[in-house]
């Protein structure tokens, strides 16, 4: 393994290497994000004026689920997948990772599953339009034909999933230099290592899920019928028992890049490093005992409906945490502004409206109004593109200069922070005062007094939607053309083993540990 | 942790894309299947999938044949098979935690309890809860015409007096069985005695084809005399599934052990290296706890 990468397009395909299965899963995640945001452009196009203007209702189905399909299990869990390839085997001095085969078959399982998802669109019967939630009946009595194509999907992403959640914490638990104890892990690999926990108890239950599906669709089953005894609500039960957890799956990995970059740019290490564990693990056990606060309204026993309440409002405590220490590591710190720390500080602000609004839905009464409402779709937007997608494009501007040896253009990179800043903002703001007034989410067409808002909201999506190409220029135009960089810490404020190594960092590192003092 | 220095990081391999391919094959060649297209695509890529595990295995095999696995890459190998099990558990766990929430609330529910006040009165008027569900809801409102119809018997505990005779007694004493003799298999192979482990763990092999003979002539029984299918409403749906993915485990669990019994022959084992084999027995023992479960909460307590 001494030498460098393989020529041509087998280097890819066969490859063994983190750093190239990093960048697999980074390029692959991408693709998805664009995928996925042009579903979405077509449904603010849609609903930019009511009435219907471009496409039809089954079709605007079709791309609500698709959006909320590729976008959550597309492009946000894979790009932190690649953030972990990449980045944990150089932050605990490992030579790769665990188990490099089964590394490269976590990823290339990954095309096989959309593309087979994607086709559905072109086929009889058009793609699943029953929601990314998948809720029976709709999704077994009244769904298209073309769900079992999305089961199958599903359970061959599954199987990915699960095998790289194996790889990363073997890779975590086995691989540490020596001297490198648990509590002394950079923050992202903690929060790596309790996702992959998660990951390994949450995707086995989402592909019970599917089969449970696939059998009342094919066999006769009787899971979600209440003719035979079964329970639609089952269906939900399963559903968010993987769900509530999936979206801290898709968070953690997130609190960890900012960890890492608010530090760097404060010139201070990390405020309260061991609370940032203890929160974390506290935030993903209490992401198992409160999934039905996603199902308030399906007729529980008040007693149900209190106990996840309170439960849910827990979860607050450990976030509260993570937030407090944040902004404690920037207290005195002296900061600068670049491109990484700017959707950083966007991060903590905006996540923590998402975390508010989230606190309000968690309210069992409350959340009879806001139910199915446009201000769920507010609050989870904040979450998952505020908190997961701004986190992933600041790990993006803060390491690619390591990876690449080249500076991005920071006043381009400024620009393109701004727009998606406001961008996002425009988009996803007025949404809370929809829902509030009594829009509900998934529909292709809205009563005239909700049309202002959602004007606004679309030119917001367009704005937001247009930053993202502008992101992508920048990413090609550093690694073509970018100002070469060479010192091993490119910010001089940042800490730990990945930036002892040469910038760019070699093919392969660390083959032999390094000693952690 | 300080003296491994030489980590195996294997050269490029094709066996991975292989797999993803037929497991991509599978997964289009599953979905046309199922909705009466042909079976063509999910052989083929049963088919890649098999020879490239077989290609793969062998290759793991030989690499720790050749020495190249240190310590340290072994202790991954531990880590990936533990935690594999405990993604097994989960699976699992959704199963018999839906059994649960249906015998205990939401067939309940169903009769009119609590919350199910006005489901029952206006749905499903006249409906009673009780497991085995012989009745369902569907029977109850629609008679003859009902789409989901319960069994005509079910598979619960049928009194001391024909104890003996009850198939999942006996699945029990040799599926128990075969969790001892694995472990004596263990226990010799740790002393570097091959012919016991070998005798050992070929009876481990025969009991775990014995249960699913067993297993096999109970669902023939049940289709043909009892009147109870996959389509028998809740109870059929979940004893069935139930056992049906369990009874898959098993039969993944003997190819794995009848897999290790013939490295045995070949002298792959001994007592410092046996993962392989350890592995699988983990594995065996699994499906041995999940079955204590199923016969508690599907046969006894029913």
């Amino acid at each position: 393994m001494a030498h460098g990468p393989a020529k041509g397009i087998g280097r890819w395909l066969f490859t063994t290497n983190h750093k190239d299965i990093g960048t697999l899963y980074l390029w692959f995640s991408f693709a998805m994000f664009l995928l996925g945001g042009s579903f979405a452009m077509i449904i603010r196009a849609e609903l930019f004026e009511p009435g219907m203007q471009i496409i039809r209702p089954e079709f605007f189905n079709q791309m609500t689920t698709m959006h909320g399909l590729v976008m959550v299990f597309g492009a946000i869990m894979p790009a932190f997948v690649g953030l972990a390839n990449w980045m944990i085997p150089m932050m605990i001095g490992a030579p790769d990772m665990a188990l490099p085969r089964m590394n490269n078959l976590s990823f290339w399982i990954l095309p096989f599953a959309f593309a087979l998802m994607a086709s559905t669109l072109f086929m009889e019967g058009g793609a699943p339009n029953f929601g990314w939630t998948f809720y029976a009946p709709l999704s077994t009595t009244y769904a298209p034909d073309t769900v079992n194509f999305f089961i199958f999907a599903v359970h061959i992403m599954g199987a990915s999933s699960i095998m790289g959640s194996i790889n990363i914490i073997a890779t975590v638990l086995n691989m540490r230099a020596p001297g490198m104890t648990l509590m002394k892990m950079p923050m992202f690999v903690w929060t790596w290592l309790i996702t992959a926990f998660l990951l390994i108890a949450v995707m086995p239950v989402l592909a019970g899920a599917v089969t449970m599906m696939l059998m009342d669709i094919n066999f006769g089953t009787s899971f979600f019928d209440a003719a035979g005894g079964g329970d639609p609500v089952l269906f939900q039960h399963v559903f968010w028992f993987f769900g509530h957890p999936e979206v801290y799956i898709i968070i953690l990995p997130a609190f960890g890049v900012i960890s890492h970059i608010i530090p760097t740019f404060s010139r201070k290490p990390l405020f309260g490093y061991s609370s940032m564990v203890y929160a974390t693990a506290s935030i993903a056990f209490l992401s198992f005992i409160v999934w039905a606060h996603h199902m308030f309204l399906v007729g529980m026993p008040i007693g149900g409906e209190l106990y996840f309440m309170y439960a849910t409002m827990l979860i607050a405590i450990p976030t509260a945490a993570k937030v407090f220490n944040w902004i404690s590591t920037m207290f005195r710190g002296s900061m600068t502004f670049e491109t990484p720390m700017l959707f950083a500080i966007a991060f903590v602000i905006l996540f923590t409206i998402g975390g508010f609004t989230g606190v309000m839905v968690a309210i069992a009464p409350a959340d009879v109004q806001y139910h199915d409402s446009y201000f769920v779709v507010a609050h989870f937007h904040y979450v998952m593109v505020a908190g997961a997608v701004f986190s992933g494009t600041a790990a993006v501007y803060y390491w690619l200069p390591k990876w690449c040896g080249r500076m991005y253009d920071e006043s381009m990179a400024k620009v393109q922070f701004w727009v998606s800043f406001v961008g996002f903002n425009v988009t996803f703001f007025p949404q809370h005062f929809l829902g509030l007034a009594g829009m509900p989410r998934r529909y292709a067409d809205y009563a005239l007094q909700f049309s202002d808002w959602n004007m606004v909201s679309s030119i917001g999506a367009f704005m937001y939607g247009a930053s993202q190409l502008l992101f992508l220029f920048i990413v090609i135009r550093t690694i073509r053309s970018g100002t070469p960089v060479s010192e091993p810490k490119v910010w001089e404020g940042a800490e730990g083993l990945e930036w002892t190594l040469a910038t760019p960092v070699p093919y392969h590192t660390f083959s032999t540990p390094p000693e952690v003092k | 942790m300080s003296t491994e220095s030489s980590y195996h990081v294997p050269e490029q391999s094709r066996l991975p894309i292989f797999a993803a391919t037929g497991l991509g094959l599978i997964a289009y060649g599953a979905g046309s299947w199922v909705q009466g297209g042909s079976a063509m695509f999910f052989l083929a890529g049963a088919l890649v999938l098999a020879f490239t595990l077989y290609a793969w295995f062998s290759l793991v095999i030989k690499e720790n044949m050749a020495g190249m696995n240190s310590a340290q890459l072994k202790r991954s190998y531990v880590w990936g098979m533990g935690w594999f099990i405990f993604s097994e558990v989960m699976f699992f766990a959704v199963f018999f935690g839906s059994l649960y929430y249906v015998r205990n609330l939401a067939l309940p529910w169903l009769s009119g309890e609590g919350v199910g006040e006005s489901t029952n009165a206006l749905l499903w008027d006249g409906f009673e809860a009780a497991w085995p569900l012989m009745t369902t809801p569907d029977m109850v409102v629609n008679g003859e015409a009902a789409q989901f119809k319960g069994p005509d018997q079910n598979m619960s505990f049928p009194g001391w007096d024909k104890l003996f005779s009850w198939l999942p007694l006996w699945n029990t004493i040799v599926l128990m069985t075969s969790s001892f003799t694995v472990h004596i298999a263990h226990t010799a192979i740790k002393n570097n005695n091959r012919g016991k482990f070998n005798l050992w763990l070929g009876i481990t092999v025969a009991l775990g084809a014995i249960f699913l003979v067993l297993q096999a002539e109970e669902y023939i029984h049940a289709y043909q005399h009892m009147g109870l299918t996959l389509e028998s409403g809740i109870y059929g749906t979940t004893f069935f599934m139930l056992t049906g993915f369990h009874g898959a485990h098993v039969t993944m669990g003997t190819i794995m052990l009848l897999i290790q019994f013939l490295r045995g022959l070949k002298g792959h084992f001994n007592s410092e290296d046996q993962f392989g084999f350890e592995a699988a027995s983990w594995y065996w023992h699994f499906v041995d706890v999940v079955w204590v479960g199923l016969f508690i909460f599907v046969y006894v307590l029913a």
